[in-house]
């Protein structure tokens, strides 16, 4: 028998949103053997836990979908409900696990199989520019190409991001948009950079994250029904 | 007064690691503040990853916050991107727990465990937006502490703090938290701030350095007398009496962005009574105090089911001296809670406790790094320091290591303690050639990390009467030795910087004169003093000329017997004619034993404070320690077997 390989969808919301990703890696690890769920180890001379993690989340940025992936050893008993309010109670405010599901264990990893990501950014009201934000938005949707500066691996180059722009609208000062994460992401600071604000202008939210594969979209792991909210969400959560 | 965070928030896309800065720990507290309890701001003055692990303050703030009549909260300098941010939005000091202004506390506690920081604790103290002078602040302004190793000497720190405190924390604040609470309830009247200071420096281990006069004779010190007869003249450090007493933290603080030793940290015993000379650690903090072992072992289980960490590090000045350790070690290793993924690191390691048995143990889960501190390069030297570590205790302890599967150990190296001759340098090279020579029996590739440091003589312990070397004749011994393993593969060497020492030599044994150096090299921008990118000896070299003062004096000059020491009228329960023996004991190339396994020889902690070590077991470890039931004829003898392969 092979080991379970279940999926965990999470959220990072409130002042848990300035740690790292790698930051929230660690947070996992100790949150796994916190409710001593055994993980399979990698083999080796540093044997390491399973656990794979999806699209890097921008350090700053909220997020109501995230999703990691590991492989529960084999013999292990576990339940998939109880797993989710175990984990939300030993991982930092902020992080809630919304649901946990068993996948193929041939499943592609989630840096791989994800499209796209769907983000809402609240303008800082104060912003140079935002209230041409609407405009701009229509301007950029009609341009063929959308020049900007993008630095990748410490050097800067222009590169045209218009293909990664699946949607764009705003009502008020929130800015709803779609962003493509293939061949690779583009993040909403980048889009506001685009629009003509400063990267840091607004504060960026994922709401989802989406597979397209052979016309269908579906998220990595839907969110049962009747959702609940975080069971515990308090002042760091501000 | 409110939280600061919204004010904070759009400070944090801008700068470096912003999760420095929002708390949110597991184990933080949300204390709740009251007309009736005195607030503590316990700060660390450095970044955030060095400050946070440290287990002084994060056990003061959970014994403040269990008490009914206080609360602690934390905070660490703001980094200078950071401190830009603040100071350009108007954005005051602030705790990472509440976000809470500095200012609104009654107490701001600073940890002092490194001289560099001094100019970091002036910045805090003016972003709280406090006057950084004692006697420039009023009964609005919070009161300023100090604790901390530093401490055994506060005099350079004189003019900016209102109170610090020598020894253990864990009772006395307790003492001052009534004392401060009180004035509070009081409503602060103008006038007060001098009766709640004359109360404190009525408590034990409390200093108060306004209360005492300090008379010079040119650029002799005379005296430090109190001003009122209700103050001490000479101020006693604190010290608990049992560990056992104390399991704390309870709740470490697990952070969420990356910090120095993060792990488990457990204290297994307190104080140390190896003799180093250059120690100031061991010298300050005896008697000996070990944790049972049972609670030890529940600490270590308790602490790895709540934070779930994969490492526990047992901690104190010297680990593998703890009475039964290769049982505890093993019985982490097997306890089934730790699932046989649980690392145990052993700091300070004593390498004539080093046994294979350890190893082996350690090595069942990971190999946490290994390092010993041999301190000196030969044997004399060794005896001089102190530092009773024989050449063929050594050489076993690393062939222990490499024989269980590392690869890699680091040695720790003083350069400059007294009477050093460039063959005691070389000899730290040829040392760590032996042990890469030992390691090639169990390996082809084995490293040996020789880190190597400027020593700076400390107050309160018996090389305090000495003349540290010069910055360039300690980067002259670096160079001699940069040259000779220039050709080793095997040997990596990693050196302090000398100018850097220096720096540390100027406030290390400062009397209160260096107090507008300090500000001078503070209000010039000298902060992160401690982080070579932005450490600069220029400002400390000309703070000290434009005050008229020599740094060869302060720094450079043996001093004699009959000569007043800036700290004499503070005590770390040493008798100065016993300090003053060993530095003549030292000069002769005599040696003392561990004490705890053989006679008292009276150097003052135990008879002074009515206390006595406190062991788990009355007879010495196997192997010896510190000269007990060790040959020391043979010290420096190097094993045959390293001979014939030279």
């Amino acid at each position: 028998m092979t080991a379970h390989h279940l999926r965990f969808r999470y959220s990072k919301l409130g002042k848990v949103r300035w740690t790292s990703h790698r930051d929230l890696a660690r947070m996992w690890e100790r949150a796994f053997r916190r409710i001593q769920l055994p993980l399979q180890y990698s083999q080796g001379f540093s044997p390491r836990p399973k656990v794979s993690f999806g699209l890097a989340l921008p350090t700053g940025a909220e997020s109501e979908a995230e999703y990691l992936d590991a492989e529960v050893a084999t013999g292990a008993e576990f339940d998939l409900v109880a797993l989710s309010r175990q984990l939300s109670l030993v991982l930092p405010t902020g992080v809630d696990v919304g649901v946990v599901g068993l996948v193929p264990a041939d499943s592609r990893s989630l840096q791989h199989d994800v499209t796209s990501s769907v983000w809402s950014v609240v303008l800082d009201e104060a912003a140079d520019g935002v209230d041409a934000v609407s405009a701009r938005i229509a301007a950029t949707l009609a341009a063929e190409t959308v020049v900007i500066s993008r630095e990748r691996k410490g050097t800067r180059a222009d590169e045209d991001i218009r293909p990664g722009i699946i949607s764009c609208t705003a009502t008020e000062h929130v800015v709803l948009c779609e962003l493509v994460a293939q061949p690779r992401t583009l993040r909403p600071a980048e889009l506001l950079v685009a629009l003509g604000l400063e990267p840091t202008a607004g504060r960026a939210r994922r709401i989802s994250q989406w597979i397209e594969r052979d016309g269908a979209r579906e998220e990595p792991l839907a969110l049962p029904a009747a959702a609940t909210a975080a069971p515990h969400a308090t002042e760091c959560a501000s | 007064m409110s939280s600061l965070w919204p004010r904070i928030e759009p400070l944090l896309a801008s700068v470096q690691k912003p999760a420095r800065y929002i708390g949110c720990e597991d184990g933080a507290q949300s204390p709740h503040h009251a007309s009736h309890k005195a607030g503590w701001l316990l700060v660390y003055p450095d970044a955030y990853e060095i400050g946070l692990p440290n287990q002084g303050l994060q056990i003061l703030y959970e014994i403040l916050n269990e008490r009914p009549d206080a609360v602690a909260e934390r905070s660490y300098a703001p980094w200078t991107d950071m401190e830009a941010a603040m100071r350009s939005a108007r954005v005051p000091l602030f705790s990472v727990d509440t976000h809470r202004p500095a200012a609104d506390f009654e107490l701001i506690a600073f940890n002092l465990s490194a001289e560099l920081v001094y100019t970091n604790l002036l910045n805090c103290i003016d972003l709280a937006g406090v006057p950084v002078r004692a006697a420039d602040r009023g009964p609005e302004h919070p009161l300023i502490a100090a604790g901390g190793h530093c401490t055994f000497n506060p005099e350079p720190l004189a003019d900016f703090l209102d109170l610090v405190v020598l020894g253990d924390g864990e009772e006395v604040v307790a003492e001052i938290t009534e004392v401060v609470a009180a004035w509070k309830r009081d409503g602060r009247p103008e006038g007060s701030r001098q009766r709640v200071l004359r109360d404190l420096a009525g408590i034990a281990g409390v200093y108060v350095p306004s209360m005492y006069d300090v008379a010079y004779d040119g650029a002799r010190l005379v005296s430090v007398t109190p001003r009122f007869s209700d103050v001490p003249e000479r101020v006693e450090k604190r010290t608990i009496a049992d560990l056992n007493d104390w399991p704390y933290p309870r709740r470490q603080l697990v952070p969420l962005t990356e910090v120095v030793h993060d792990r488990l940290n457990v204290e297994i015993f307190r104080g140390c009574t190896r003799g180093c000379r250059f120690c100031q650690a061991g010298m300050i903090t005896r008697p000996v105090r070990e944790r049972s072992s049972d609670q030890v072992r529940s600490m270590v289980s308790e602490g790895l089911k709540r934070t779930g960490y994969d490492e526990v590090s047992l901690t104190s000045l010297s680990s593998a001296d703890y009475s039964g350790i290769k049982d505890v070690v093993g019985g982490i290793i097997a306890d089934p809670m730790c699932q046989g993924t649980v690392g145990v690191s052993l700091p300070s390691l004593r390498v004539d406790a080093y046994t294979v048995g350890i190893a082996s143990e350690i090595a069942k889960v990971r190999r946490t790094g290994l390092t010993f501190a041999p301190e000196g390069g030969t044997w004399r030297m060794r005896q001089v320091i102190n530092k009773l570590i024989r050449e063929e205790d050594l050489y076993g302890a690393v062939d222990s290591a490499f024989s269980q599967g590392w690869n890699r150990v680091k040695l720790y190296f003083l350069i400059g303690p007294p009477t050093e001759t460039d063959e005691d340098v070389l000899g730290i090279a040829e040392l760590a050639r032996n042990c890469v020579a030992v390691g090639r029996k169990h390996a082809n590739r084995v490293a040996v990390n020789a880190s190597v440091g400027g020593f700076v003589p400390k107050a309160q312990t018996p090389f305090q009467w000495f003349g540290q070397d010069t910055a360039e004749e300690l980067q002259r011994k670096v160079n001699l030795l940069r040259e000779d393993v220039r050709r080793d593969r095997g040997v990596a060497l990693k050196w302090h910087d000398p100018k850097a020492t220096l720096a540390e030599g100027i406030a290390s044994r400062g009397d209160r004169r260096l107090g507008p150096v300090i500000e001078q090299v503070w209000r010039r921008g000298g902060t992160f003093q401690e982080w070579s990118e932005h450490f600069r000896l220029d400002l400390w070299t000309e703070a000290m000329a434009a005050h008229g003062l020599s740094i060869d004096w302060y720094v450079h000059r043996d001093r004699s017997e009959v000569e007043t020491l800036p700290w004499d009228h503070l005590s770390a329960g040493l008798h100065k004619d016993f300090l003053w023996q060993d530095w003549q004991d030292a000069l002769a190339t005599a040696t003392v034993e561990d004490c705890r396994w053989t006679p008292c020889y009276d150097c003052g902690a135990c008879t002074g404070l009515g206390i006595e070590h406190v062991v788990a077991s009355a007879t010495p470890p196997a192997g010896g320690s510190q000269g007990t039931g060790q040959d020391l004829s043979v010290g420096g003898a190097v094993p045959v077997v390293l001979g014939a392969t030279r």
